[in-house]
């Protein structure tokens, strides 16, 4: 079936696109500029394809595209898609353009480089969320990791080095775990079932009869390595300075859709490959999970920088995924998936305001600001919209999938004990603590800055062609959530149905 | 009609959409203005069809599910986006829409000239979707999504005037304020459904409901659940510890704390004790937590509004305090006396604050009570209105507020006891002291403003014509609930009417034990002549003696600056929560934690490999020979080794 190319052609695009942007010469700005925008959307056009093609009921990997690699150690070329990739990969070839069309006025700067980079990205993204083989998924892990290096170090801030560079380093430090874990794993699938193999769906059988003490390393690895990129406490550190540092597009895909990667590890790799151990470390892990949503919170309550304090938000609905996730209830990894998405959109949403005003004034303290309502009103309004999605307003996206962890968590068997839940919904006050008071410092109150009558003008149209479209996502998810629930209910029942025959029955 | 209640949401909804994304350009006040009023008298007369409808059919089925579409399906989770048309829901929808309706009339008078005034009516008619769909939903969830809406809405409306001062801050402080403590009560309100869906397998109201009248759960599950639901309620309806955002929620205009601070949404939280009544009252505990919470916050803010001298803070306070009231009845077990006081209350206080609104307008916004008196021969209308609505909330026979403070606290004898019926009388008797001295002070005795500079006068008609509408029904409203004693069962047609509501959880408390008429009449005699005595010395003082209030605040200095500063509970959880929360994430959780801690242990380790890497580069000579050299002592160190361990 040709059909089951689509994918490969999804990556091609970005691949193809971005080696043609060097063929560009460099003072075309504006002609790079609609060409990566266009090269985008072709990307978002196939992926919508997809979309429709997919089959919800079906809870196996679709679309699936194999062709063998490297012979002699079974490695192939192995994509495929299941609910949960898809509506990661709906969610990047979603944001990348919208996210290439808001760096329109702030990238002057090497702007070819900067469109290879963000297409280069592109593709290290999409292959995360489609590689059923495990060394091909680290390839484009690793790979991942360039262009990123790139945008926060040649297009960032101050200290965008420094950042750069710590951004690096801890990603850097659990990938190598997690190669090592990867070859032991291959290595003993091979003494199991007599060849080599990195074929995801062959290891699912694989992982979970490893003996128990080397599973927990294992999973160690594996688990070490996805809990510094989402990030979770006390691994976060390297998250505010790299967001602070990064211009606004790098904020924008790094909170999008980067640190989705590595809660998407964990549901696809950690939970399903080493059962036994993640259900023996849930508690371990949610405890952190919850340190990280309350702390987060409150150190987002203190920030004086509005990027950092979206950046600290961020390890705060992070936890909540995490949460989620390690519940292991159809309802927690249900709203995790879901509350992925929205974190994208409006944390995406708010890196993209922050990055308005900034481009403008060029500051970002908030005590810069104050009374901007009396001079852009729709600026006001549509921060408003972003803030009540961010903090779970009921009817808009957050909520809905705030409430699914919640709820599922509290009922769950793998954590057997409600205060987990209770210390979690707690950030539920937190997070309107940190929001508004930077909402009423910011927006309301009399213009406190001379300097803000002159460089202050409203939203344009282009970015408002840019915010609309998250806003549309932001309360169709909060009204009919069942669109995007349906989507990744079979795969979400299908990773607990692993898990549970081999630990416990995650059904109740 | 039923079946069209979608649209008494539907409507608000499109004027809010309408005004709010066009108001700015059809800038005509009289268009706006009826767009935003026209969408709620449509409503309410759905509503009231509705209402009619319901009553038609037989008492086993008036209750009526609409079904809208699937909300959110998870796993065990099935939430639909439904409405319950029931006789609380109408009730209550009556209420929201009728009430709300006059009030979004009254504004187009109160708000004109306004440069926010196409936004005012969009978030009105915001507030008034998201509390019909608090009323109206069938399941938690639906409520919950109402009831955050209703927090949003009082939040924007609360600091709808972002620039200007509030007493020490700013409104938009006041503002964040009112959204923070709701949220507190917001998070116990979650774990409370948490604990129904573990529970019952289910949110629906009706599944919920019926499973908790028959499922053998524990006493104490009920409790907490109770406990979490009331925690929730506290926050909405401003009970003790959560009620400190209410009298700051002032800050908004004043038709705001007409409609959303005194007539509807502080009810919400009784609203939903009384939709989940029987957990409530499977839950004796709980019950009399909400009891005594509801009593001390009643006599607490009646003490406070004594002393106060702004016009909205007096009403906020007194407002505070009646909805202590009626969680004293719903902590009895009266739930349909709370209900009717809801109501009744929201006629006459949502009337006080419009009066307010139409003296603080026609006084150039001074809002001191000190700087007003003599002005009944000014506003004659606004006089007459209010003064009908305070012999209301004083409890004078005759009039609304009587017949539902009445039922409220011959309950609490009844089924509290002594010592609840006495803290109850002694508030209302406090509610009448205060009340008058506010009529007293505002309309009577010398003309105390500044004759240059204010000119006093009455409203146009859009203002006083809802004035006039809610005194109306501030003295007949309470003919659809007459006292029992003097007219037999059916003289209440209020409970009988929400009587199915609260049958199961009135068989589980099995009430009214043996009481004669004689203590009713009794009771009634006392608590009435203690509010008219009340009512007798407040005119007496400060219409012809004010030296008799200033000897007894001074005499008294201490207790009235306690009252002044209203306990000090404000500042006490600046000092005990807020200050330590926010320098403890500061001062240790940023700057120490994960500044110093955690960056350090990273940046060390990077200077360790960097220094170590240093020492370690020096090996690398370049030279063959060194390297030789090196491998043969590494050799040689192996074989050492292996011979040694041989």
């Amino acid at each position: 079936m040709d059909q089951n190319l689509l994918l490969t052609y999804l990556l091609l695009t970005p691949i193809i696109g971005s080696v043609l942007v060097l063929f560009f010469k460099q003072e075309q700005k504006q002609l790079i500029r609609w060409f990566g925008l266009a090269i985008s959307l072709i990307a978002f056009v196939i992926s919508l394809i997809i979309y429709f093609g997919f089959d919800q009921t079906n809870s196996q990997f679709q679309f699936i595209h194999q062709v063998t690699w490297i012979k002699s150690l079974n490695i192939s070329y192995h994509v495929g898609v299941d609910g949960i990739s898809l509506l990661l990969v709906l969610l990047t070839t979603f944001l990348t353009p919208l996210t290439l069309l808001s760096t329109w006025k702030a990238i002057e700067k090497n702007v070819k480089m900067f469109t290879f980079s963000m297409l280069f990205l592109e593709v290290g993204m999409l292959g995360v969320f489609i590689s059923l083989d495990i060394f091909l998924f680290y390839i484009f892990w690793e790979a991942m990791l360039i262009p990123m290096y790139f945008i926060i170090g040649i297009w960032g801030g101050e200290r965008k080095i420094y950042a750069a560079v710590k951004f690096f380093i801890f990603t850097m430090f659990g990938s190598l775990l997690m190669l090592v874990a990867i070859i032991w794993l291959a290595v003993y699938a091979s003494s199991l079932l007599g060849h080599f193999t990195t074929n995801l769906i062959e290891l699912y059988k694989v992982g979970p009869t490893i003996p128990h003490e080397i599973q927990s390393w294992m999973f160690g690895a594996f688990f070490l390595s996805f809990a510094i990129k989402v990030p979770l406490f006390p691994l976060h550190t390297w998250l505010p300075d790299a967001h602070v540092e990064a211009p606004t597009a790098g904020s924008v895909i790094l909170a999008g859709v980067l640190l989705k990667m590595g809660t998407y590890g964990l549901i696809r790799f950690c939970l399903p490959l080493f059962p036994q151990s993640a259900v023996n470390f849930a508690p371990v892990i949610s405890v952190l999970a919850v340190i990280g949503i309350i702390y987060g919170a409150l150190v987002s309550m203190v920030q004086t920088d509005m990027k950092k304090l979206v950046a600290y938000s961020s390890v705060s609905h992070l936890g909540f995924v995490v949460l989620g996730i390690f519940a292991m209830t159809v309802e927690s990894v249900q709203g995790a998936v879901i509350q992925m998405v929205n974190h994208g959109l409006s944390t995406g949403a708010l890196f993209l305001l922050v990055g308005v005003l900034y481009e403008r004034t060029h500051h970002r303290e908030i005590s810069f600001y104050g009374g901007i309502a009396k001079l852009v009103p729709l600026y006001s309004t549509v921060l408003m919209i972003a803030m009540l999605s961010s903090i779970g307003l009921p009817g808009l996206n957050g909520f809905i999938g705030e409430f699914l962890i919640l709820i599922g968590s509290f009922k769950s068997a793998v954590l057997n004990s409600w205060w987990f839940t209770i210390f979690a919904a707690s950030g539920v006050i937190f997070a309107a603590v940190y929001m508004l008071w930077m909402y009423q410092r910011v927006v309301f109150g009399e213009v406190k800055n001379e300097e803000l009558k002159h460089e202050l003008t409203d939203m344009n149209l282009r970015e408002m062609i840019v915010i609309v479209p998250i806003f549309i996502f932001i309360i169709w998810i909060g009204v009919y959530p069942s669109t995007f629930l349906k989507l990744t209910e079979a795969s979400t029942q299908s990773i607990l149905q692993q898990v549970g025959s081999y630990t416990i029955n995650l059904f109740k | 009609m039923i079946n069209l209640i979608y649209l008494t949401t539907l409507l608000p909804l499109l004027g809010f959409l309408i005004n709010g994304l066009f108001g700015r350009k059809i800038k005509n006040e009289k268009v706006i203005g009826l767009i935003g009023s026209a969408t709620i008298g449509i409503s309410f007369l759905i509503v009231l069809g509705a209402f009619i409808q319901t009553l038609g059919l037989p008492i086993e089925e008036r209750s009526n599910t609409v079904n809208l579409f699937p909300w959110l399906n998870v796993g065990g989770l099935q939430i639909k986006f439904a409405y319950l048309v029931d006789q609380l829901s109408l009730t209550m929808s009556l209420i929201v829409t009728g009430v709300g309706f006059l009030i979004h009339v009254y504004s187009i008078g109160y708000m004109r000239g306004d440069k926010g005034f196409w936004r005012f009516f969009a978030y009105l008619n915001l507030f008034i979707f998201a509390m019909m769909n608090l009323v109206l939903g069938d399941n938690f969830v639906v409520l919950f999504l109402g009831w955050e809406g209703v927090g949003l809405c009082s939040y924007l409306l609360i600091g709808f005037w972002y620039d200007r001062k509030f007493e020490k801050g700013t409104t938009s402080q006041a503002a964040k304020k009112a959204f923070v403590v709701n949220r507190i009560g917001d998070f116990g309100f979650l774990l409370g459904m948490f604990l129904i869906f573990m529970t019952f397998d289910s949110l629906n109201f009706k599944e919920v409901f019926a499973r908790a009248a028959s499922f053998p759960v524990a006493e104490s599950t009920f409790g907490l659940i109770a406990l979490f639901l009331f925690i929730g309620a506290t926050g909405k309806s401003a009970q003790i510890p959560l009620f400190v955002w209410l009298p700051d929620a002032m800050a908004g205009p004043t038709p705001v704390s007409a409609l959303i601070h005194a007539a509807t949404m502080v009810t919400a939280g009784v609203y939903m004790v009384s939709r989940a009544s029987i957990i409530f009252a499977s839950a004796p505990v709980i019950m009399t937590v909400v009891a005594v919470v509801g009593l001390l916050t009643a006599l607490m803010a009646a003490s406070i509004g004594l002393v106060q001298n702004d016009i909205k803070k007096v009403l906020a306070y007194s407002t505070v305090s009646q909805l202590g009231y009626m969680f004293l009845a719903a902590g009895v077990g009266a739930f349909s006396a709370s209900i009717f006081h809801v109501m009744t209350h929201a006629f006459f206080k949502a009337l006080l604050f419009l009066g307010a609104g139409s003296v603080i307008h026609g006084m150039y916004d001074e809002q001191n009570i000190q700087k007003y008196g003599g002005l009944k021969k000014y506003m004659p209308k606004t006089f007459l209105t209010f003064f009908i609505a305070t012999l209301a909330i004083s409890g004078v026979p005759g009039l609304s507020g009587f017949f539902s403070k009445d039922e409220i606290l011959w309950s609490a004898y009844a089924n509290g006891g002594f010592v609840f019926w006495l803290i109850g009388a002694i508030t209302a008797m406090l509610t009448a002291f205060y009340m008058f001295r506010l009529v007293s002070l505002t309309f009577y005795g010398k003309e105390r403003f500044d004759h240059h500079n204010v000119h006093p006068h009455e409203s146009p008609a859009l203002m006083t014509v809802p004035l006039i509408i809610l005194a109306v029904l501030s003295v007949v409203g309470g003919y659809i609930g007459l006292p029992k004693v003097f007219f037999g069962e059916h003289g209440n047609l209020f409970e009988g009417w929400l009587e199915p509501i609260y049958a199961p959880a009135m068989n589980k408390l099995s009430l009214y034990g043996e009481h004669t008429h004689l203590e009713e009449i009794l009771l009634m005699t006392v608590s009435v002549a203690a509010a008219l005595s009340a009512i007798f010395f407040a005119l007496h003082v400060y219409r012809k003696n004010p030296q008799i209030a200033e000897n007894i605040s001074n005499k008294f200095k201490g207790f009235y600056n306690l009252l002044l500063n209203k306990y000090f509970v404000d500042e006490a959880y600046e000092a005990a929560v807020v200050q330590p929360i926010q320098k403890g994430s500061e001062k240790f959780l940023w700057k120490i934690f994960d500044v110093k801690f955690i960056d350090g242990i990273v940046n060390g380790v990077a200077s360790l490999v960097e220094n170590s890497s240093g020492v370690i580069r020096k090996i690398q000579t370049g030279i063959a020979q060194s390297y030789a050299l090196i491998m043969m002592a590494g050799i040689a160190l192996v074989l050492l080794w292996l011979i040694l361990s041989l």
